[in-house]
Order: structure tokens, then sequence, then C-alpha cells
């Protein structure tokens, strides 16, 4: 029977202020008991105070094999990360 | 607030009756349910049906201790569940009866939630602290089971029309087990009589309305009130009740006082 349930993808909001985080996913005939689901799944020990889910085939994924186009030109750009300034004492730990 | 406070007026044996009918519903309701745990149709229902199970047993382990302390003989919530015998336990028999199919071990659940949500609900104002206390943790959890279990009869009601039949036959059968969570006896009257607990036949209203807007919903057929079985809040059960506590007492009574 559960493969007739959509997959769903999972997000729990930890503590107030923190982003939603992925923590997996679940099977559910539609969101309402995705969510139910998700709160006996993953929030048992009190990992969460919110939860997201949403369809796992609406999500847009990048390719695995996109990853040397898409990634890896940045690799050379060390200019892009702003670690060639210098520093006053005065300003501390940054 | 310091020790814990007495009752005034209302007598131990009522107070003790009123524990042990909250925990020993838990206790039984709880069990049944973990008899699902690895058997569900779905993994996630699994899950889900494992944790009120666990849920009911932690709520057993207050109601039974507080029976414990109140009855002042020196017996634990343990010792009050793995050492009594079938006449000694006071759950109605509602949640002795056999799981069935997934979808009558629901529409069980779900008419004793809404039983449940609304005896936490009226003990949450006890004039017990205690009681009061218990009640506010477990209502928490109660109204979660309520919640579930109602969205599923609706679901399974409203659904095919195989688990249409299978749930109103659940609801058909397991019909004439509900009189007895409004039935009071001396018991009841004592401690309601003292605000400590509500009487029972005081919740039927609110669980009519409570029952029938969920049944419509999943379409079903909200049986005619006929011949209500009694018997299990004073220790009349049927022959279920032995057979889970064969399987719940069985190692304490093979090997008296063992831990781990």
């Amino acid at each position: 029977m559960s493969s007739e349930w959509p997959l769903w993808e999972v997000f729990i909001r930890g503590q107030h202020g923190l982003n939603h985080r992925h923590v997996g996913s679940l099977h559910a005939p539609d969101a309402e008991m995705a969510v139910n689901n998700a709160r006996d799944v993953y929030t048992r020990r009190n990992e969460g105070v919110s939860i997201w889910v949403v369809r796992s085939a609406d999500i847009t994924a990048s390719a695995p094999s996109d990853k040397g186009p898409l990634f890896e030109p940045s690799n050379s750009k060390v200019y892009r990360h702003p670690t060639f300034f210098d520093v006053p004492d005065e300003v501390g730990h940054m | 607030m310091g020790a814990p406070e007495k009752t005034g007026t209302v007598e131990n044996a009522a107070l003790f009756e009123l524990l042990l009918r909250m925990g020993d519903n838990a206790l039984i309701l709880g069990h049944r349910v973990s008899e699902w745990c690895g058997h569900s149709p779905a993994l996630e229902e699994d899950i889900a049906l494992s944790n009120t199970a666990l849920d009911l047993i932690g709520q057993t382990q207050l109601w039974l201790g507080l029976a414990g302390e109140v009855e002042g003989k020196g017996r634990s919530a343990d010792d009050l569940a793995y050492l009594r015998d079938t006449l000694d336990f006071r759950n109605v028999l509602l949640v002795e009866r056999p799981n069935g199919d997934f979808g009558k071990t629901l529409m069980r659940q779900f008419l004793f939630d809404a039983w449940h949500y609304l005896q936490l609900k009226a003990l949450k104002g006890s004039s017990d602290r205690r009681i009061a206390e218990i009640a506010e943790k477990a209502f928490k959890e109660v109204s979660y089971h309520l919640e579930r279990s109602g969205d599923l009869v609706i679901r399974l009601g409203d659904g095919t029309a195989e688990s249409h039949r299978r749930m109103q036959e659940a609801l058909d059968d397991l019909w004439p087990y509900t009189g007895e969570l409004f039935q009071g006896d001396a018991f009841d009257a004592a401690v309601a009589a003292d605000g400590i607990a509500p009487e029972p036949a005081s919740l039927k209203d609110a669980w009519d309305a409570l029952v029938r807007e969920t049944l419509e919903e999943a379409t079903l057929k909200m049986p005619a009130d006929g011949y209500m079985q009694k018997g299990g809040k004073r220790g009349a059960h049927t022959e279920h009740l032995g057979f889970i506590l064969a399987e719940l007492q069985f190692l304490q009574r093979a090997y008296p006082g063992a831990t781990w």
C-alpha cells in the first residue's frame, strides 16, 4: 500500500530563530498526513518546533553530472573570497 | 505547595478506584496497540501507533504510581500492572477488544480517544492537584491521539467501498462497548461529589457530538444506543483480558522480582 503513496521531503525547525533543516523523507497520501507522519517519525525526541513537508517530485535538483560546469569554475577564483584584506588589530576577532 | 494534600472527605477507596480505572484503561489499550509494532500496513503508521502505545504506557505509570501511593500499602505502579489478576483490573471492556484489522484498531482508538480527551479535559480541573497535573500532561498527548485517529477514521470511512465497509463493520461491532464509559457507580459518585472527577454520564452529550461530527464526515452511520456491554469497571472482564495479562505479566510471573 505504501508504494502507492507519494514521497515527501521533511524539513524541521529545531528552535525558534533557526532555519528549517532537511531531516529525511517519508510516504504519505497527502500533505496533512505527511505532517502528521513527520511528527511521529522525526520529532519523537523533541527535535522540533515547526515542520514543513514538500512533495519530493516538486523539488527541482541540479544534476550530479553538472557538478563540474556548475561549481568548479569558482574554485580558481580565490579573489571572490574576502581573504585579501588586512584587518586592523583594533577590530579584534571577526 | 509541599506534600500532596489529602482530599478531605472522599474515601480513599473511591480515589483508588478512579486511579485504577484511568491507569488500567491506558495500560490495556497501550498493550493492545503495541501488538501492532512491526505489523502495521506502512512504516509511518507503525511508528505512529507505537508512539501512541508508548504515550499510554507512560500515562499508566503516572496513574498506577499515584494509585499505589493512595492505597498506602507500598505497591508500586509495576506491582499493580504485573501482579494483579483479571478480577482486579478496572479497565472498560472496549480497550480489551481484539485488534481485528487495522480499521477496527483505529475505530476502537477513536471511540476511546474521544472519551479520553473529554475525561482528561475535565480532570485538568480536578480538586486533587496530583490528578490535575497528570491530566495536564496526558491531555496534550491524547489531543494528538484524537486528531490522528479521527483523521484516519474519516479517510477510511470516506475512502474506498472496501475501507468504508470495514469501518462501518468495526463501528457497529464496537458500539455496544462504548456505553460503559458513561455508566457511573458509587465510587464515581463519591469522587464527583468532591470535585475530583466528572460524573461519567456528564460526558455523554459532548462525546456524542464529537463522535457524530467525525462519523458524518466519514460517511459512516452512527449506531443507535441499544444494549450496552458492561462489567470491566468492576472487574468482570471478557476472556480476552486473561490472554493479554498472560503475555503482559509473563516475565514477572515466571521470574518473580526480575529486573533489568
